[in-house]
């Protein structure tokens, strides 16, 4: 199988999905944002689309650091 | 019975620690009662008013070096002591970081951070209160941060390009926009009370605006909060307001025997500099019977110009030509103090924050006695 015949499983899958909750939500997602590897711009994604970047069509992206506060101590 | 009263001779000679070439004798002190037999060394605050002295050789505002002459050893260690560990100053305790996508990890950058010395109005800070920890058993014990207890800082910063860059430009600093990450980058956001007391130049800010906290790259970003806390050296060594407070004891070079001539340069040359100095034999000299320097009038003496330079390295005992001629030792109640300020406070204040330090503890202590006499 080449790799651009390779088909995440869950896409176009209809609605299998254990969190599925009401149909439109689930078939949208949220927009999540990721780095591409190659040209560091920013790519959103959602559920569904294929993993690559919009400007360079670099296949790698790195979610980004969590926005969580983390607490450390300077000692 | 009336006390024995020992030589003035004898008195000089129990005060001097004895150098020798591997050795080191005569070092504990022997100015109590009960150890020199029909004497007595009864301690009285007025005989300690008339030996002490305090002599100032400089002080800089950050650095101070001075003597105290005419205490005890265990004195002036419990001051220095006090002065690395228990005179209280602020540090950053808390780092909480809301992103940090540097290359330089949280728990690094928060520990170099702690590491910054700050200074702000000593009048705030000694208003400041301890800010206590929570504990392991009970971790609702700990005080809430307020204005009299934390300083809010933050460093909130992110690398950009810099468009006026010229085109063959290779330092990262003039490429890019804030690159490198100072201590200066760091800023001060006053609560409450703090407004009064921090304002202008008395404002919480690093003392050395230009230590490098982190080396960012275009997109990389910083943005933390920095919760200061007053804290003692003790517990941590960046609340140490002193980068050192050091003593030593005072030389004493003793020429026993007369060192002439060639001998007499190569003896000063055993020394720093200024420390021996050489003089011509004088007539009178030449003249006395038994002194050693008969019919040697006109050449070069060594003398002891400056013992406070020396080093006492020892290297005058090495040599064959010395023996017996000369005694080095230190005086046993003469400390000069080094004192250097980290820029929170005035060097010489430090010191007295020291002695006021000293006082609470022997007040607390007394009240202890007291409370075991009831």
């Amino acid at each position: 199988m080449s790799r651009e015949a390779y088909q995440a499983p869950t896409m176009g899958g209809g609605n299998q999905n254990a969190f599925a909750t009401d149909g439109a939500v689930s078939l949208e997602g949220p927009m999540v944002a990721y780095l591409c590897g190659e040209c560091n711009s920013r790519v959103s994604l959602k559920r569904g689309d294929q993993i690559r970047c919009k400007e360079c069509g670099h296949r790698v992206l790195y979610k980004e650091r969590t926005k969580r506060m983390v607490q450390f101590e300077a000692r | 019975m009336a006390p024995l009263v020992p030589s003035q001779a004898e008195l000089d000679r129990r005060r001097i620690v004895d150098i020798n070439p591997e050795t080191v004798s005569n070092i504990p002190s022997t100015d109590f009662p009960g150890h020199w037999p029909g004497e007595s060394h009864e301690w009285s605050l007025d005989k300690f008013r008339e030996g002490f002295n305090v002599d100032f050789h400089n002080n800089e505002q950050f650095e101070s070096s001075f003597s105290l002459v005419g205490l005890d050893a265990s004195i002036a260690n419990a001051f220095r002591r006090i002065l690395m560990a228990e005179v209280p100053s602020v540090a950053i305790e808390y780092v909480f970081v809301h992103n940090n996508t540097s290359v330089i990890q949280d728990e690094v950058l928060a520990s170099r951070l702690g590491l910054i010395p700050f200074k702000g109005s000593v009048e705030g800070i000694n208003w400041m209160r301890w800010f206590k920890k929570p504990t392991d058993d009970d971790p609702e014990s700990g005080s809430t941060p307020s204005d009299y207890n934390t300083i809010v800082l933050r460093l909130d910063i992110e690398c950009t390009k810099n468009p006026n860059a010229a085109p063959n430009e290779d330092d990262p600093r003039k490429l890019y926009k804030n690159a490198h990450i100072y201590a200066k980058d760091i800023t001060f956001h006053p609560v409450g009370r703090q407004e009064q007391f921090f304002i202008g130049e008395d404002a919480i800010q690093p003392v050395n605006p230009d230590i490098l906290v982190a080396k960012l790259r275009p997109g990389q970003k910083i943005d933390m909060e920095l919760h200061c806390v007053k804290g003692i050296g003790a517990d941590h060594a960046k609340f140490s307001p002193v980068a050192t407070a050091t003593y030593r004891l005072m030389p004493d070079i003793q020429i026993l025997r007369p060192i002439i001539g060639d001998d007499a340069k190569k003896f000063a040359k055993c020394f720093p500099h200024g420390v021996i100095g050489l003089e011509p034999v004088t007539r009178q000299e030449a003249a006395k019977k038994g002194s050693g320097y008969e019919g040697h009038e006109g050449e070069t003496k060594a003398v002891v110009r400056d013992p406070f330079n020396d080093t006492v390295s020892r290297e005058c005992l090495r040599h064959e030509e010395f023996q017996g001629k000369v005694k080095l030792g230190r005086v046993r109640d003469h400390f000069i103090f080094n004192v250097e300020s980290t820029g929170q406070f005035d060097s010489d204040t430090l010191f007295l924050e020291s002695v006021k330090v000293l006082k609470l503890k022997c007040a607390r202590w007394k009240r202890g006695l007291m409370d075991l006499t009831r």
